[in-house]
């Protein structure tokens, strides 16, 4: 594969004169998966698990083959550990409540960090009301990093589950859950992992991380909407109760008693996005062909420049670590006395596509004495043009606003 | 819409950095809270009332340009005004907002506030420049029928 260019699988990006800098939130599709869609809509779709016809067996493959698929891609032992769900979110709440609901009693502990994306932190604020049990931080220091004394100080031999998030959305740091995971363990307690924001970007190997849970949302990973992915460990999802009722998800049912199927099953009630995971087979087929050697290759010169050229724009307040290697590919940024909105605006009539706003992540921003920031991400398809583009953007707002804001002080 | 300047022109941009509007109010006879949860937008209103007319009005809080320039030059607008005209005028601003009326006579009472004409062209902007507005809506709404009942009396 040509890496000059992967542009060109991105129809959008062909269509549109913009510099799209909020992969972050949803990555573009390649033409390969849109196609992908496309083929099982004219040549396979029936809902599978359900028909007898050789048309419904023929999708329940496609189906199943795709989780075959996806537990070779992040190497789980068993092909029943990988669950399919609408996001991120929903997997996230499927363990809080399954497990979490189950398992924690009145003193118990659960720590997270102050980095999570509400989905990973309001599921567990709630568990923990109704359990009477206690929800506890691990804070940031000046480098955006969680430091070792604070993993240390926060989980115990209380802490019953720790939930951290991979890549943080709003600072980009990359935490090292190798070592949460190690230090929990020996703690007693299980570990959920948010690779939501990783997995489009390194690899993820659940065994050599050994992740009780890990939970990614497809769309972050060039797959359509609507379909996420949640990773457990075989012996506790079994022992777990299921999330949702209905079809599917069932074995025998009377008029009062039910019994469930087995995994995976007993978490997919009802009709599943079979489209969705179409999706996610071919994007997974599209990453490992460019391979996240080269991704990250790409990523690391993109955000690099990114760094080195924002860094030169005085006006701007950065908030990414120091520390390059432990840097993904998100970058948020303020300019000064500017609201993060004013500025979005801006760019977005410049053609640059960036977010604003708390990034679901208000408790972060409150911690960093702030209401919101803007934040680029960068994904594969991204080139140095768009990072010019962005800091031509950005001189532009800064000129517009600074003559006000120099008033104002 | 292709030029910044259309939505961030010297008077929104002026209003929206640096109002004088932006202070406390002595004997304030309302107050009133609005805030977009998704953006972090925050604003409080205090109105004063001499019989059924607008004396004065100041606001506090923090948010994005328009938001602020939205609130700050609803203020130099309504004041003075009855509540009665105040409600037409709020009627009107939102009405332009969301694209449902054109006629320059009507929207010539906006004064100054037609500088927001450009942000309907701007959706994801659009609750910015109504935060104010909708905020004096409930005010006017919440307190029709409290206090002196002055603001019940126009009806």
């Amino acid at each position: 594969m040509n890496l000059q260019e992967i542009k060109k699988d991105f129809p959008i990006l062909e269509n549109r004169n913009i510099s799209y800098l909020d992969s972050g939130a949803t990555t573009q599709k390649p033409i390969q998966v849109i196609n992908a869609i496309q083929e099982f809509y004219k040549k396979n779709n029936a809902n599978p698990h359900r028909g007898a016809y050789s048309l419904s067996i023929e999708a329940t493959e496609f189906y199943e083959n795709t989780r075959t698929k996806i537990a070779q891609f992040i190497n789980a032992r068993h092909r029943e550990e990988i669950i399919f769900s609408k996001n991120a979110t929903e997997s996230l709440n499927l363990i809080a409540y399954s497990y979490g609901m189950t398992n924690l009693k009145k003193d118990d502990e659960v720590v997270i960090s102050i980095m999570e994306h509400h989905s990973n932190l309001v599921p567990w604020q709630n568990v923990t009301k109704v359990t009477n049990s206690k929800l506890k931080y691990m804070y940031i220091n000046d480098s955006f990093e969680i430091p070792d004394e604070e993993i240390k100080n926060k989980i115990t031999e209380k802490t019953k589950i720790v939930g951290i998030t991979h890549v943080s959305n709003v600072l980009g740091t990359v935490n090292n859950v190798k070592k949460i995971i190690d230090y929990a363990h020996k703690k007693g307690a299980i570990v959920v992992v948010d690779a939501s924001q990783s997995i489009p970007h390194m690899k993820i190997d659940v065994q050599e991380l050994n992740a009780d849970f890990l939970v990614f949302s497809a769309h972050k990973m060039l797959a359509p909407l609507g379909i996420a992915v949640l990773y457990g460990k075989k012996q506790i999802l079994e022992k777990m109760n299921p999330f949702l009722m209905g079809g599917d998800m069932i074995e025998y049912v009377y008029e009062q008693e039910t019994t469930f199927a087995p995994l995976p099953n007993k978490f997919e009630a009802g009709t599943q996005n079979v489209e969705g995971v179409i999706g996610l087979g071919s994007a997974i087929d599209y990453i490992e062909n460019i391979g996240y050697n080269n991704i990250y290759k790409i990523e690391k010169e993109l955000v690099r420049y990114a760094r080195q050229e924002l860094s030169k724009l005085d006006f701007l307040t950065l908030y990414f670590t120091p520390n390059e290697e432990n840097h993904s590919s998100v970058i948020s940024f303020n300019i000064e006395g500017v609201h993060p909105h004013d500025v979005a605006s801006i760019l977005d009539l410049e053609g640059v596509c960036v977010r604003s706003g708390n990034h679901c992540a208000q408790p972060l921003m409150r911690y960093l004495g702030i209401d919101s920031t803007c934040r680029a991400s960068f994904y594969i398809y991204n080139t140095k043009e768009d990072v010019d583009r962005l800091v031509n953007a950005l001189n532009k707002a800064y000129d517009m606003f600074k003559n006000y804001i120099k008033k104002r002080n | 819409m292709n030029d910044l300047t259309d939505v961030y022109n010297e008077l929104i941009m002026e209003h929206g950095i640096n109002s004088y509007n932006k202070k406390k109010l002595q004997n304030a006879d309302f107050s009133e809270k609005g805030h977009n949860p998704n953006c972090g937008d925050e604003i409080t209103l205090e109105l004063k009332l001499n019989g059924n007319i607008i004396e004065d009005m100041a606001f506090s809080g923090h948010g994005c340009a328009i938001s602020q320039a939205s609130t700050s030059i609803m203020i130099d607008t309504l004041k003075g005004k009855t509540i009665e005209e105040a409600k037409e005028i709020i009627k009107t601003f939102i009405e332009m907002i969301k694209r449902e009326t054109t006629d320059e006579e009507k929207l010539k009472k906006l004064e100054d506030a037609i500088a927001f004409q450009n942000v309907s062209n701007m959706p994801a902007r659009v609750k910015c420049a109504l935060l104010a507005w909708h905020t004096i809506e409930n005010m006017l709404d919440k307190n029709k029928d409290t206090g002196s009942g002055v603001i019940d009396e126009c009806h």
